[in-house]
């Protein structure tokens, strides 16, 4: 805190005032994340985005399952102008704001419906490897020694394991494991759960076993380089636990480097479970995630771009809102790092 | 430098170890053979299939057999037979004896094929595509990154960042389609999909022709591909660029009054590249994993495409030896890219 104020009164511009109201660093960051631009019209975009998941049922027109046979393939006019090639073989039908797929189902209610997807994601994604990035890291910052040796070795191992091809091999376990469980076993339980989520249980998983690592290294650093500070040593006289000093002291202190990188990571969860969905390994059909409709849409790209290119986009606006947010967060809680990364 | 190479040679083999281990254990914990279809098939045929594929013997000694075929090299005096179990991706002779590696063996899907044929008929393309995109990434993200740098606050940094945000935040799979449709179908400028090349290769994966036959199919796969890395790399480059001008030896350049150009390419820009090196190794891994995708929308006929059927069909052989091989390639890239970056920088002391 101490340090970004007299940064500040050392190098700031002509225009900051050499004494100014005391501030805490989130206010202090808050008010540089104001400023930038970029950054608010992200947050405003994953607002938007979170209301539209939220409101889902409300604000989509039909059901994200309802087959129309007789509609299949169709599109109102404005998107057979956007997309001129359409106009050939297209029936129109304005019933349908963005167009209907291949089995009659309203692009646009499924669009909006593909948001819960990959908002869960990017919220869920981001916990799970912060938990245990966050336990596992501090542990082994903690008592450093033969323990981080031991436990940071095993994170070395596992991160050289490309993480995709990982989640890759864990879903295909997970997803054809699914048919063969006994009912009553554990195993069962958990895929129950995962197809109540229609099919998200697993990604969460498989997200959350492999991008733990990352965090589990920078919470490491970040512990090693507090544990020897004065005011732990000051805790640690006055007969505070392991636990307390490391939940109430050393925690807080670095949860600034956490967030930020958990914040940039998360274009990466989000296009990691489009990528699954996009090669058939992610949610289950029908549940509606913006990879598996650009999949299906790709299939008939040349006739009906539409049904590919509108989720996409929704995916790319997506993952815009928390890039320029992240970029952001990061400027505005460090800004030393300005423009690195 | 020699200990630091042994050593990371020997922890290699290690993680290789690992993900095999995990990678089979995973695969055969999977209920249900290969061979379970909607309409089981009449025990007797499931049973000989087990036999021919030895799925009857015990766990850890298929795991050892396939192990000892893949990764132990054999020197025999042996020539190859035409057998499907007894196919090597690298067969060299040697006098009289010959010297066989990477037996990946049989796939259980198509039956007169061997995992090695899918790896030859396929990787390939993959590499092709790989490495143009590799291309495409550096030669686009590395300008974008410089000029950025040295034009910092100016209307040029913003456009460079700009771009460059845009293009960490649009992957393949929004590109991909995005391209097909306006290029390919709407322009008619370029192929929508297909692959250009033919065997023979050179080297094993250079197409022998690199004429327009090629590229007009290339170049939009490769751009999709690459556009995100290229992103990445340019604002690295930028970073790196804009820390190394600051330097001391910078302002000595200065002092002794050489041109700008003189200190911008041969002071700050070598220096400045070496941080860049390092983002190259998982930048392999993106794009590697990245050409499954691609593949899939350009419908190039390359590993991807395999894969993902493969993954449906339960074609253990398959799954196993492609990611063993992309993870033993990535592994190695990532071992290239540390001792290419301890040459490069000599304060790094790796001991």
């Amino acid at each position: 805190m101490a340090q970004v104020k007299l940064e500040s009164k050392t190098f700031g511009s002509g225009s900051m005032p050499l004494t100014r109201k005391r501030e805490g660093l989130f206010q202090d960051a808050a008010r540089r994340l104001v400023k930038n631009r970029a950054a608010v019209v992200g947050l405003a975009i994953i607002v938007l985005l979170i209301l539209m998941a939220i409101f889902a049922p409300l604000i989509a027109i039909k059901p994200f399952d309802a087959q129309v046979l007789v509609d299949q393939n169709k599109a109102p006019n404005w998107v057979i102008s956007l997309f001129p090639t359409m106009k050939a073989y297209t029936k129109i039908s304005n019933a349908y704001p963005l167009g209907s797929d291949y089995v009659g189902r309203d692009l646009f209610s499924r669009i909006v419906y593909g948001a819960r997807v990959s908002l869960s994601v990017a919220f869920i994604g981001p916990l799970i490897s912060l938990i245990i990035g966050v336990i596992y890291g501090s542990i082994s910052g903690y008592f450093g020694g033969r323990v981080d040796n031991i436990m940071m070795r095993i994170v070395d191992v596992l991160y050289a394991f490309p993480s995709l091809l990982f989640i890759i091999l864990l879903l295909a376990f997970f997803r054809s494991s699914m048919s063969h469980i006994q009912p009553g076993s554990p195993a069962y339980l958990l895929t129950k759960i995962d197809e109540a989520m229609g099919g998200m249980f697993f990604i969460f998983v498989g997200i959350g076993l492999t991008a733990w690592e990352t965090m589990a290294r920078l919470t490491r650093g970040q512990v090693l380089s507090l544990r020897e500070k004065e005011f732990v040593e000051a805790a640690h006289t006055i007969g505070a636990s392991n636990l307390r000093i490391m939940f109430r002291h050393i925690l807080p202190n670095i949860l600034g480097p956490l967030v930020v990188a958990e914040t940039l990571a998360i274009p990466g969860y989000i296009g990691t479970e489009a990528f699954l969905s996009f090669i058939g390994l992610g949610v289950n059909p029908p549940t509606p995630s913006w990879g598996a409709m650009i999949s299906d849409g790709a299939n008939a790209i040349r006739s009906y771009p539409n049904q590919a290119i509108f989720p996409a986009l929704a995916l790319a606006i997506t993952m815009f809102a928390f890039n320029f947010l992240g970029d952001g967060l990061r400027d505005a809680l460090d800004p030393r790092l300005r423009g690195t990364q | 430098m020699g200990r630091y190479i042994v050593r990371r040679l020997l922890y290699m083999m290690v993680v290789i170890l690992v993900v095999s281990v995990i990678t089979f254990g995973l695969m055969h914990a999977i209920p249900g053979g290969p061979f379970s279809r909607e309409k089981a098939l009449p025990a007797a045929t499931i049973k000989v299939l087990n036999e021919r594929y030895h799925l009857d013997d015990p766990l850890w000694k298929q795991y050892v057999d396939y192990i000892n075929n893949v990764l132990i090299p054999h020197i025999t005096t042996k020539p190859p037979s035409t057998s499907l179990s007894d196919d090597c991706l690298i067969n060299i002779k040697i006098g009289p004896v010959w010297f066989r590696w990477m037996n990946f063996g049989p796939s259980f899907k198509s039956r007169s094929r061997t995992v090695n044929d899918v790896f030859r008929d396929n990787l390939p393309i993959s590499a092709q595509l790989g490495t143009m995109a590799l291309l495409v990434a550096i030669s686009i993200g590395m300008p974008l990154g410089i000029l950025a740098a040295l034009k910092q606050n100016t209307l040029w940094d913003y456009l460079g960042m700009s771009i460059s945000i845009i293009g960490v935040s649009v992957p393949v799979i929004v590109l991909g389609p995005i391209f097909v449709w306006l290029f390919g179908v709407a322009l008619h400028w370029l192929p929508p999909t297909g692959w250009g090349a033919k065997p023979p290769y050179i080297l094993g994966f250079l197409p022998a022709h690199l004429g327009w036959d090629f590229f007009k199919y290339a170049i939009m796969p490769a751009i999709a591909l690459g556009l995100g890395s290229s992103a990445i790399i340019a604002r690295l480059t930028r970073a790196s660029l804009l820390q190394t001008v600051r330097e001391d030896y910078i302002r000595t350049a200065r002092a002794k009054g050489l041109p700008e150009r003189v200190i911008i390419t041969r002071h700050a820009l070598k220096n400045s590249l070496i941080p860049v090196v390092t983002i190259l190794g998982p930048l392999f891994a993106a794009l590697v994993t990245g050409t499954f995708v691609t593949e899939l929308i350009f419908g190039i006929p390359g590993m991807g495409k395999y894969f993902v059927t493969s993954i449906t069909n339960r074609d253990y052989p398959v799954i196993m030896g492609t990611i063993l091989l992309y993870a033993v390639f990535l592994v190695i890239a990532n071992l290239v890219v540390d001792i290419m970056y301890a040459y490069l920088d000599p304060r790094i002391r790796y001991d």
